[in-house]
């Protein structure tokens, strides 16, 4: 089991969700699964088809930088971020 | 019955609602910021089911539509379907949102058109716009590769509009398999070729009201009038103040009369023309043009109106409306001869739509 910390502004966005929760997985695309699984359609939120993380999703695991495939061990924390970069658009 | 006009207005920092509900004098309430402060290009108001649905894309989350069947107080959104696939670039943002023929349509970035027939939880892609053979030429606009022009025959389920910036417009009568590049006498000042099959800088389209084979088109060269479905356009030029322009709006009843608001050009600050505000009309399917200017702001006015930021009721006599990127709302209640300033200080306004409903 993983502690999850969510942004606000992810929260916001579907009802009945926290800032911080438990969740199975062993791997951070595991781990989005099972948010996904809790409240549909936030693999859509973080993830392009691939699945690969959004431009501006940063994920965390224990504070270390990290992808879809970085493991999360037992009792781990996975922060997910969005980008201080992510409110203007390039070009 | 009683009824009272929304305007929907979409803007850089979510949807506001203004509301006449309430209203003292020319005071109109305004709800917002909706959709959690998301960037939204479009709003809209489907009759048939009395849902608003808003376009948009956050620089974090991604593209989505939002509906709401409560009128704005509450909302969802889904991405569901909304993707080119694995192998395809993300979509950035939704441009726009048709509701017709029980469907839903939403022209998308990167430029592209999906469908949804369960009210916008889930979305199929209209693959014969892209499948068509100029596709992986298409060029992007200032505002990015954009399909912000969606059409639908009225009475014809096969057949629709789209344009594409800039690219130009396409027409299926197939119900989307297959799709046509319709811009021919449509110039495209900035190619080599000044009529080309496709590379036209459309900024918006719109259908005239009971003559559904008559569309206007204001392009980023000129403003134009088909007769003919889009298969040849003629140009409408004269008697304007300039070629260049976003907004174009058209009557809710009579085919002759619609509305644009010229900018003084694509390299010149696009602000309306010596910073003097006007809205232009024909009331001849663009033989004669006349400027609309009680109520709108004379002097030092440094500002534009964008594509969708323009937008009529359905009263009689209807009501004209629309939003400045400078964050201000017009309205005129008499069709379009006199103006007044309903709201101030809002963000960039992307959108403005009506919605009629029961007072």
């Amino acid at each position: 089991m993983a502690t999850v910390v969510l942004p606000r502004s992810l929260v916001a966005l579907f009802p009945g969700s926290e800032r911080r929760v438990s969740v199975d997985g062993s791997t951070v695309r595991e781990v989005i699964d099972a948010l996904d699984a809790r409240w549909p359609g936030m693999r859509d939120r973080l993830c392009i088809p691939g699945p690969v993380l959004r431009e501006y999703i940063n994920v965390f695991v224990d504070a270390h930088p990290a992808d879809l495939a970085t493991p999360v061990p037992p009792g781990g924390t996975v922060h997910v971020l969005p980008a201080v970069a992510g409110g203007s658009r390039p070009g | 019955m009683d009824q009272r006009v929304l305007l929907l207005v979409g803007t850089k920092k979510g949807v506001f609602i203004l509301d006449e509900d309430g209203a003292a004098g020319d005071a109109w309430r305004v709800r917002g910021p909706l959709c959690e402060g998301w960037p939204i290009n479009v709003v809209c108001h489907d009759p048939a089911t009395g849902r608003l649905y808003a376009g948009g894309g956050s620089p974090w989350f991604g593209a989505a539509v939002w509906r709401s069947d409560d009128l704005g107080e509450t909302w969802t959104h889904s991405s569901a379907g909304l993707n080119y696939g694995a192998d395809e670039p993300p979509l950035r943002s939704i441009w726009q949102i048709t509701p017709a023929h029980g469907a839903l349509y939403a022209g998308v970035e990167p430029a592209g058109l999906f469908r949804s027939t369960d009210g916008g939880v889930t979305w199929t892609h209209v693959a014969g716009l892209r499948d068509h053979p100029t596709q992986p030429g298409w060029q992007p606009g200032n505002g990015g590769l954009i399909c912000h022009t969606v059409l639908a025959h009225p009475n014809d389920p096969e057949r629709m509009w789209v344009g594409i910036s800039s690219v130009g417009c396409f027409a299926t009568e197939d119900g989307g398999a297959t799709w046509e590049a319709r811009n021919r006498g449509v110039r495209a000042d900035y190619m080599p070729e000044k009529y080309p099959e496709t590379g036209q800088c459309v900024h918006k389209m719109t259908l005239a009201s009971g003559m559904p084979d008559r569309l206007y088109q204001q392009n980023h060269c000129g403003t134009y009038r088909s007769d003919d479905a889009g298969k040849s356009w003629v140009c409408l030029d004269e008697g304007l103040p300039s070629t260049f322009g976003f907004p174009m709006v058209a009557h809710p009843r009579d085919a002759e009369t619609v509305f644009s608001v010229p900018l003084n050009g694509a390299e010149l600050g696009r602000f309306v023309p010596d910073a003097r505000m006007a809205v232009w009309t024909t009331r001849d399917a663009g033989r004669t043009w006349r400027d609309l200017r009680d109520g709108l702001p004379q002097e030092d006015a440094y500002l534009g109106v964008l594509r969708d930021a323009m937008a009529v009721d359905t009263l009689d006599p209807f009501g004209v409306y629309l939003g400045t990127n400078t964050g201000q709302v017009f309205a005129s209640r008499d069709e379009g001869e006199h103006w007044t300033r309903i709201a101030d200080l809002l963000p960039p306004i992307y959108s403005v739509e009506t919605a009629v409903v029961s007072a």
